[in-house]
């Protein structure tokens, strides 16, 4: 039987020991003493464990029902979502004005962590409503604020975010959805949206819909697309619901994971809607919460990993095959643990050591993202925007590529669903597709995100390094030649690649493009490097300083050395295939295909 | 009426424990703890209590090492209104025998004067099952053990017990002990507001010595094992050999 235990020690350590939280000069991280965050984390834990994993293989083989225009969600959801609400898990970091409980960023990326390993299709649901009111607090009026935002900080409504159409997914510019203004300031809205997570359920009583559709007479493309609100259900000026809107379910999709989460075609034909923000800026409106969208998607990617490994590590423990080839480890029993065999452990060591520097990677992302907005901090701002592609593209990809390798330690039974491994990497594999597809988080990165504000934010980064590198100069012998010169290396290759799209790029926009997907991975790389030579600092540190649980520390050492020794060096490959230029991807013809 | 719910930092039900290389105990080193879940069944009946306003303060006791206030906090987060915590070891290993820990919930008793007393029936990692009657001895308080239904009723206690042959109620008059049992109701997860509130709660700090108990252990741990590993099984071929087998290995 799988299992899941949140790896609170662990969030514990990037917490307090790599991320110093509650020294950290941002508003409200004061409150982020050891044992508060010990005691929030636990309790999130255990509602992880008890209640919301059981349910995770449930949704996947019943998924989602629709019915006479009504969608279900799988058995046990809708009481779960009660228990997650009455918890006050959906309003942790959500403003206190509307009811949330206003702790920071950090907090509830932590907190969701857990949620989205324990069950990721459930999650969503709250997922998605967290999008939408971020949306609305940033954009909305205060009258619409007052509307919306405390039944969404409940969860007593769920939110949910349309841009996809059949015919346009990653060119909006392309959009059909329309938005005719009415006499009362309002609009009606038509067309269809599709692949819309959570788009309808059982789980609350109103959903409050965010659509992107144009205003006739708009600008064209891109350029001319809004936000609105769109509520299944009426809202009356007393906060009741009032009659249904013109919005409905066509299908819900049979989808290869994420069973339970009901991806919907919706249909708007006159639905009402109100206008968010400004006309014709509603990509803008969309792109201020794309950041905190796009880590929370890299959060799934190793969250599914997290999962898959744990279990994983416990079948190689347990399952007998083979003898160890240097001497036998079980001489009770028929043979050793899987765990004794190298190809294992390396299989293990591979996941291990992504899991716990793509968590430690992603905090620090939520922590940027606290210093952006608490203390309006425009370089931590301009630094997770660069980030941000990173996080999504590069912790979804190896997310997913190391939930199949956690698979493949069980053999066989990793193919047979009874074993739970088969739904995580289903599960995983979305998120290399939606919020962004990893291609185009690798344009992103290169084609605009590298070149943002003259290229500050990528020096700025370099510097971050080179400052650590110089500052842990004769550290120790083991930290210099087991983390300082690796992450050294690697650092130098991602410069040397930067480099060649400066020269190569402007002449050779494919110069740079057929080598964006390599730098993605090569600067996931450079900062997993980097998390790991921190949290190696913090675990000698703590070492140092007579810590009680030495073993937790030296454990610490030896799973980064592992990634330094043996992951980092893909740097020197993406690298070769950067600097080969445009010629190798772009050679053929289409015809010769 | 005021509750008084002694709780124990316990290891974790779901950790697989291991036995100490010496044999003198369990690994508790870094290993994860918890509130002892049938004390966890204590805290919610107390707050159900209070829920139904048959209590007015709850007010929660643990005694054993400093990090015993992670437990207490549990205790806060879920419900309870104050707590105090009795440091009474340093070691993580030295467990407070039963005796020890009824004389100092008598003292803290003797100073809080509470109208109730809800223990768990005893803490899963040493099952001793002692502490709640020791502590109805030195009282000289009723007791009603094994509680799987708890009435208040004026100046008595109503209590269905979980006994060898089924179900047993009682009335005993308040002042009263209870320990809880596994079916009296399913403990409540906390909720965030209340982990940020419990942050606020008072947690006061004794010592053993504050209360004058000595808590030198009087038991002597004479060795710790892991139960014996079970063996591979045989098949027989007949309902005769099966008894030959059985009568061999003395069964019959």
């Amino acid at each position: 039987m799988p299992s899941y235990t949140a790896p609170t020690k662990d969030m514990q350590f990037v917490l307090h020991d790599v991320l110093k939280a509650s020294q950290a000069q941002v508003p409200g991280y004061d409150e982020l003493d050891e044992s508060f965050t010990a005691a929030v984390l636990e309790e999130a834990g255990k509602l992880a464990s008890d209640v919301l994993f059981p349910l995770n293989a449930v949704g996947d083989t019943e998924g989602c029902h629709f019915e006479n225009g009504v969608v279900r969600t799988p058995k046990g959801f809708k009481e779960a979502f009660e228990l997650v609400k009455e918890g006050g898990w959906t309003a942790l970091d959500c403003d206190p004005e509307y009811g949330g409980q206003g702790l920071p960023y950090l907090m509830a990326i932590a907190i969701s962590e857990i949620l989205a390993s324990s069950n990721m299709a459930f999650n969503m649901y709250q997922g998605l409503t967290h999008g939408a009111y971020s949306a609305i607090h940033a954009h909305g009026s205060d009258e619409q604020k007052a509307k919306y935002l405390p039944n969404m900080v409940s969860c007593q409504w769920t939110g949910t975010m349309n841009l996809t159409e059949p015919h346009c997914g990653t060119d909006l510019g392309l959009m059909r959805t329309k938005a005719v203004p009415q006499a009362d300031g309002s609009y009606k809205i038509t067309g269809q949206k599709i692949f819309i997570s959570a788009g309808d359920h059982d789980l609350s009583e109103n959903v409050i819909h965010l659509v992107l559709a144009k205003i006739p007479g708009g600008p064209d493309g891109i350029k001319g697309v809004s936000l609105f609100i769109v509520p299944k259900f009426m809202v009356n000026e007393d906060g009741s619901l009032g009659d249904r809107n013109g919005v409905s379910v066509g299908k819900i999709e049979e989808k290869m994971g994420i069973h339970g989460n009901a991806t919907c075609v919706m249909n708007y034909d006159e639905a009402t809607g109100y206008l968010l923000g400004e006309a014709h800026k509603g990509m803008r409106a969309m792109f201020t919460m794309m950041n905190e969208a796009r880590l929370g998607v890299g959060l799934q990617g190793y969250s599914q990993a997290e999962l898959a490994y744990q279990n994983a590590l416990a079948y190689a423990k347990d399952r007998l095959q083979g003898r160890d080839v240097t001497g036998v480890k079980n001489p009770e029993g028929p043979a050793d643990p899987l765990i004794v065999h190298p190809d294992i452990r390396r299989n293990l060591m591979d996941q291990k050591s992504f899991v716990e520097g793509a968590r430690a990677f992603t905090l620090w992302g939520a922590h940027l993202i606290d210093q952006a907005h608490l203390n309006d901090d425009k370089a931590a701002d301009g630094l997770v925007s660069l980030l941000t592609p990173v996080i999504k593209g590069f912790l979804t990809d190896k997310g997913f590529e190391m939930a199949i390798q956690a698979q493949q330690i069980y053999g066989g039974h990793g193919y047979i669903e009874e074993w739970g491994m088969s739904q995580y990497a289903r599960d995983a594999r979305i998120t290399m597709i939606y919020e962004g597809a990893n291609g185009v988080q690798a344009l992103d990165l290169v084609g605009r995100k590298l070149a943002q504000d003259g290229g500050k934010h990528v020096m700025a980064f370099f510097s971050l390094v080179t400052d650590f590198i110089k500052e842990t100069k004769g550290r120790s012998e083991t930290f210099d030649a087991q983390f300082r010169e690796p992450l050294k290396a690697a650092s130098k290759d991602l410069q040397a690649a930067g480099m060649f799209f400066m020269q190569n790029g402007m002449k050779n926009p494919n110069a740079a493009l057929s080598g964006s997907y390599d730098f993605m991975h090569m600067f996931g790389h450079v900062c997993l490097g980097l998390m790991w030579a921190k949290m190696a600092v913090a675990a000698e540190d703590a070492l140092k300083n007579g810590a009680s649980d030495a073993a937790f520390y030296e454990t610490k050492l030896k799973t980064g050395a592992y990634y330094m020794a043996r992951q980092l060096p893909a740097t020197k490959t993406h690298l070769a295939r950067i600097e080969s230029g445009a010629d190798p991807v772009m050679s053929l013809d289409a015809d010769q295909f | 009426m005021k509750v008084l719910v002694p709780v124990k930092r316990v290891i974790d039900y779901n950790v697989k424990v291991r036995v100490k290389a010496d044999g003198s105990g369990v690994d508790l080193a870094n290993v994860k703890m918890s509130m002892n879940p049938f004390d966890e069944i204590a805290v919610e009946e107390a707050i159900r209590l209070k829920e139904a306003g048959k209590a007015d303060e709850i007010v929660v006791v643990s005694i054993g090492v400093k990090q015993a206030q992670e437990t207490l906090r549990t205790a806060l987060a879920m419900g309870a209104d104050r707590a105090i915590l009795v440091v009474a070891a340093d070691d993580v290993h030295t467990d407070i025998e039963p005796l020890a820990v009824a004389k100092i919930l008598k003292a803290v008793i003797d100073a809080e004067a509470p109208g109730l007393v809800i223990a768990g029936k005893q803490a899963i990692d040493n099952d001793m099952n002692a502490t709640g009657q020791m502590l109805a001895a030195l009282t000289g308080w009723s007791q009603a053990t094994f509680a799987s239904e708890v009435g208040i009723d004026g100046d008595h206690a109503v209590v269905t017990r979980e006994v060898d042959g089924g179900l047993q109620t009682i009335k005993v008059k308040l002042p009263a002990i209870i320990t809880a049992d596994l079916r009296l109701n399913e403990p409540r997860y906390a909720s965030l507001p209340n982990i940020m509130k419990a942050k606020k709660k008072p947690l006061d700090e004794k010592t053993a010595a504050d209360y004058g108990v000595d808590v030198t252990p009087r038991l002597t741990v004479v060795k710790t094992s892991e139960p014996p590993v079970r063996q591979a099984g045989i098949k027989v071929g007949s309902v005769d050999e099966l008894v030959a087998k059985l009568k061999e290995a003395g069964a019959l």
